[in-house]
């Protein structure tokens, strides 16, 4: 099983095939996708990579977050999100992802966030025909009529198709085809309607449901891969580079040196 | 602009290289070569009638064109770009008042007619101002 990728959704255009037919494409970017965390077997019971997409503001980002991204020794990202991985596909921790990760003609499923309907009616929410236009019906053409019997059961059955609230829920598009991919702009041209709205965030895996093209790049389609610098080095380096994990090594040597005082105390 | 508008800039320049659309309105008459797929063979099937509407743009964009065939109205919307169209040929220019000419599927014979446009927007090749007076300088020289 190989890693995903996080994309944003740019939106739909359409694209024409060899044949002279427009295929209706979604627009799907991969903007700076790192690998950020590995989980691995032994530590946390399950192998898998943790990714981020996306520049945050150092400012906008907590503290703790600010620890986590400096220990991977990337720029902050503004969106997380972990992909299960089998043991040989596993990444290091820094590596870039390409939008060349997925080839063109292989299919994939796409996770998104549905765009928000808010409190619907049966009618929008699960296709219920409504009352009549006229025949003495008033007020509720477009109500869910009758919700179950009469004192026996006297109640409403679990699971009753009623209004409530419709959209903003996870939702997974399975076996949709990639259209081409663009290594450059790192953008990837899906084949169809992906769930959300335009700028939300989407994970794209290979399909479950088709096997994987010979081709395409295992474990990953990688931009480059970093090199391991000695830690001081590193640690250098990044005090340079910007301020919040400067502040962690602060507050390490810090923490360092309140440990090392009551210590010495207690040995008086 | 954003990754999709640049993104159909960029296929639009494409497509724009390996052909020549003329630059044509509605109450044209046009001879659209499309090509038709019988089995395996390629060939190449004309199609003319009169424009009555163009719509969308850039890469979206498409015509609607109109004939009576047999006495019957046959209306084809083609998209521009494709590549089922071999070629476009502008056989008449009309002249018109409206962008949409669906009046005229209510109409039959004479009444149908479009004339003849002489005058107006892109008969004579666009010249830009700064083109004008530098060829009226050259001229006065």
């Amino acid at each position: 099983m190989r890693t995903g990728l996080i994309a944003r959704k740019e939106g739909m255009t359409r694209v024409f095939n060899d044949d002279g037919q427009h295929v209706p494409v979604t627009v799907l970017k991969v903007d700076g996708c790192q690998v950020v965390a590995i989980r691995s077997d032994e530590k946390d019971g399950y192998t898998a990579v943790q990714l981020g997409v996306g520049k945050a503001k150092v400012k906008r980002t907590a503290k703790a977050q600010r620890g986590h991204f400096a220990k991977a020794k990337v720029e902050p990202k503004k969106k997380l999100a972990e992909f299960r991985v089998s043991p040989e596909n596993v990444l290091e921790v820094g590596a870039t992802l390409s939008a060349a990760h997925f080839v063109p003609g292989q299919y994939v499923d796409v996770t998104g966030t549905s765009i928000g309907k808010g409190f619907a009616g049966g009618m929008k929410r699960h296709n219920f025909g409504g009352l009549r236009a006229t025949h003495g019906v008033s007020v509720s053409h477009r109500s869910h009529g009758s919700t179950g019997q009469r004192q026996d059961p006297g109640r409403v059955f679990k699971g009753k198709k009623m209004a409530g609230h419709m959209g903003d829920e996870t939702i997974t598009t399975q076996s949709l085809e990639i259209v081409a991919v663009d290594e450059e702009d790192n953008l990837i041209l899906v084949k169809g309607s992906v769930p959300g709205s335009e700028g939300g965030w989407v994970l794209i895996r290979d399909a479950v449901k088709k096997t994987l093209p010979e081709n395409a790049p295992k474990p990953a389609g990688l931009v480059t891969v970093r090199e391991a610098a000695p830690e001081q080095d590193a640690k250098q380096e990044e005090t340079a580079a910007d301020e919040a994990p400067a502040e962690d090594v602060k507050a390490e040597e810090a923490a360092a040196e309140t440990q090392a005082e009551a210590t010495e105390e207690k040995k008086d | 602009m954003n990754t999709v508008q640049k993104l159909e800039a960029r296929e639009l320049e494409k497509l724009q290289g390996t052909k020549d659309v003329p630059n044509f309105s509605p109450g044209d008459t046009l001879k659209v070569n499309v090509k038709v797929r019988e089995g395996t063979r390629e060939r190449i099937q004309a199609y003319e009638g009169v424009c009555i509407a163009r719509s969308g743009s850039g890469i979206n964009a498409s015509f609607t064109v109109r004939k009576i065939s047999y006495g019957e109205g046959v209306e084809r919307v083609f998209p521009l770009w494709s590549s089922r169209i071999d070629s476009i040929e502008l056989v008449r220019r009309g002249s018109v008042r409206r962008a949409k000419l669906y009046y005229l599927r209510d109409r039959r014979g004479k009444s149908a007619r479009i004339s003849e446009r002489t005058t107006g927007h892109s008969i004579e090749p666009r010249v830009s101002k700064k083109d004008k007076k530098a060829a009226s300088a050259k001229a006065a020289e």
